[in-house]
């Protein structure tokens, strides 16, 4: 595709990210609502060089995409919440072998099947590893179809620069929508040479390339926890990212990723006609979450109280109160079973916040 | 069938000698942990051999499944992977599709390959994934100590069937080989045994059919290799050996399941006289 800017889907959008990352292999399995990304990767992978196989099951797909990731190849692949529950013993191996990779999951409504609405449910799976084992995964979190693209785009660099598995921590809404894309700083680039550690056909001359995630002797797991803690450490440094909308004056602080995200800048809008100086604090970055950048609102003065809106029963909030650190009061305003937010389902309770912000209705209690 | 493909000189104690029978290249120094009489020595130094005959070492890449073999990559010296458990041909394909230059290696235990990784081993046979697969089949799972295999026969004793595997309630001796002969991605599958020195060269002239079979482009292979595990199976090496022969291969009868090559031969005769023909009236024609 050559034009610059494109009126497309969310998932699509996510495929052209993934070509002009350099992505070479894209394995998955049909779910609802990510269906169009292997339709389109199926499509049209091939005039990039790359391979498409519609795999057995989803566990195979992550296993696939480990042994494309070993060889060198930039891989992906995708689903929505119950195949990302199939992928999480593969993501754990490929954590723990340190094979870079992109991992998309377009959240719908569990636990179990659930339904195929947008949801956020699967954000502890997201930001604390998900599979066995101690590790995590960087994690972006996108809220418009741009961003699908750009966020894929992004999480092949930051999986290559770390070598650790990446996810774009996507919704149905997000997925779903079509929106103008601006593929202008999205310009395609070669994969970076992985022959220094990869495995392949050359290996004449050359000490050979071993890739295992077993040290049977504690002594020698030891050092390994140890280094990926390093890195995870670094990464927390390195690669926090988030943006703000309206929050320099704002006496109540939003904080919301994804399609709820967008709903909360409407919200912001009409609150601040009547009166009501909100502001948003969207996380891009929700593994590593910006914790600081949190508790410097939390400690300033003019800040009242914080609401936190997701599409779930309380996950991104322990996150939020864990950096506010009871310095002010943190609310819960959730949507459950699929049901999607308006602007006065988020304002209805801030007016009741404004009035005490130790209202006890939404008041966010660790339990 | 050598192993030794070149004459190598040795010198011990100040003599000089003629190497005759060596480690194959392909085989690390180290000395293998498996169990004294467990097959698994006789069957990685086999497909070393044809590695080394092939002399496609330094293109080889292997999968290490989760089994007795966990720990393959110890002794085979080329790239290799350690794959989660079943998941070998999985992540087989994926190296494959990347690098088709490489012969991919994937060397599974009858747990690996035959109960929680059937999914992942029927769908990469069906693809024809070029892919050459190693079934090293004891009936039983040796490294958590004795439990019962998909491949465990009827009667026999197990740690979670002590009283015999009862098809009634558990189910029969799953044939691989015979299954994946159907599926007209595979180019090549034979079962096999190690129990006697016959059986063991007939093994050796498998596997390497086997990776001719992804070296010449035509579809995925398998060699079943029936093994013993005396030590689970509460025998001596010995009683182990006879066992695998008298027994287990009446349940799993030994031979070729499917082979392309002979396929070729026999299409190769059939057609020999129509060809001629066609060739014949197509030249008078022009």
């Amino acid at each position: 595709m050559s034009a610059q800017r494109v009126f497309m889907k969310g998932n699509e959008a996510a495929c052209e990210g993934a070509f002009r990352a350099g992505c070479k292999f894209f394995a998955g399995y049909p779910i609802t609502p990510q269906n169009e990304v292997p339709e389109y990767m199926s499509k049209h992978i091939w005039d990039h060089g790359g391979t498409f196989i519609q795999s057995e099951s989803e566990v195979a797909a992550i296993n696939m995409l480990m042994g494309a990731s070993a060889a060198g190849a930039r891989a992906m692949t995708s689903s929505s919440s119950p195949g990302i529950s199939l992928k999480q013993e593969g993501i754990s191996y490929i954590a723990m072998s340190e094979l870079p990779c992109v991992v998309m999951n377009v959240v719908r409504c569990g636990p179990g099947l659930g339904n195929i609405a947008p949801h956020q449910g699967d954000y502890f799976q997201a930001t604390r590893g998900g599979g066995h084992g101690d590790y995590r995964t960087i994690t972006l979190a996108p809220n418009s179809v741009q961003e699908m693209a750009q966020f894929v785009y992004l999480a092949f660099e930051l999986a290559d620069k770390w070598r650790n598995p990446a996810l774009v921590l996507s919704d149905g809404t997000i997925g779903q929508m079509m929106e103008p894309v601006d593929f202008s700083e999205m310009p395609y680039v070669e994969p970076p040479d992985k022959s220094d550690w990869c495995l392949n056909a050359h290996q004449e001359g050359r000490e050979r390339h071993l890739i295992t995630t077993i040290y049977l002797l504690a002594e020698d797991m030891a050092p390994v926890h140890e280094r990926l803690v390093k890195k995870y450490e670094r990464i927390k440094k390195a690669e926090v990212r988030y943006t703000d909308y309206m929050s320099d004056d704002a006496e109540i602080l939003i904080v919301a990723i994804g399609s709820p995200s967008r709903v909360a800048r409407s919200a912001i809008k009409a609150g601040r006609e009547e009166g009501l100086k909100l502001g948003l604090l969207r996380p891009i970055t929700v593994w590593p979450f910006p914790y600081g950048v949190i508790r410097q609102y939390a400690e300033s003065d003019r800040v009242k109280a914080i609401v936190v809106t997701e599409m779930n029963w309380g996950q991104m909030v322990e996150d939020v109160a864990m950096a506010v650190s009871g310095k002010k009061p943190v609310h819960f305003v959730p949507k459950h079973g699929g049901l999607t937010f308006t602007p006065e389902d988020m304002l209805e309770p801030i007016r009741a916040i404004r009035e005490n912000p130790m209202n006890p209705e939404t008041l966010w209690v660790q339990t | 069938m050598e192993a030794v493909p070149e004459k190598k000189r040795v010198t011990v104690d100040g003599q000089d000698y003629e190497l005759v029978f060596g480690r194959p290249a392909s085989l690390t120094s180290k000395p293998f942990t498996y169990c004294p009489g467990c097959n698994h020595g006789t069957i990685h130094r086999l497909v070393a051999e044809v590695i080394d005959e092939l002399g496609i070492q330094h293109r080889c890449v292997g999968m290490a499944s989760v089994g007795c073999s966990v720990f393959s990559y110890e002794f085979f010296d080329f790239d290799f992977i350690s794959c989660a458990h079943g998941r070998a041909l999985a992540v087989a394909t994926g190296v494959k599709r990347v690098q088709p230059d490489t012969v991919v290696l994937s060397y599974q235990g009858d747990g690996d390959l035959a109960a929680i990784g059937t999914a992942e081993t029927i769908h990469a046979a069906n693809r024809g994934e070029r892919i050459t697969t190693i079934f090293v089949n004891n009936a039983i799972y040796g490294m958590t100590g004795g439990q019962m295999a998909p491949t465990t026969i009827i009667g026999q004793r197990t740690t979670t069937t002590p009283e015999g595997r009862d098809e009634h309630r558990i189910g029969w001796p799953i044939r691989m080989s015979e299954m994946l002969a159907l599926l007209p991605g595979v180019a090549f599958v034979a079962r096999t045994t190690c129990h006697d020195a016959k059986s063991i060269l007939k093994t050796k002239v498998a596997i390497k059919k086997a990776f001719r079979a992804q070296l010449e482009d035509r579809g995925f292979s398998m060699v079943e290799i029936l093994s013993n595990c005396n030590v689970n199976w509460r025998m001596t090496p010995q009683d182990a050996v006879n066992w695998v022969g008298e027994e287990m291969t009446k349940v799993f009868p030994p031979g070729t399941y499917k082979d392309v090559f002979a396929e070729d031969q026999e299409k190769a005769r059939a057609d020999a006289p129509s060809k001629t023909k066609a060739q014949s009236s197509e030249k008078t024609e022009v």
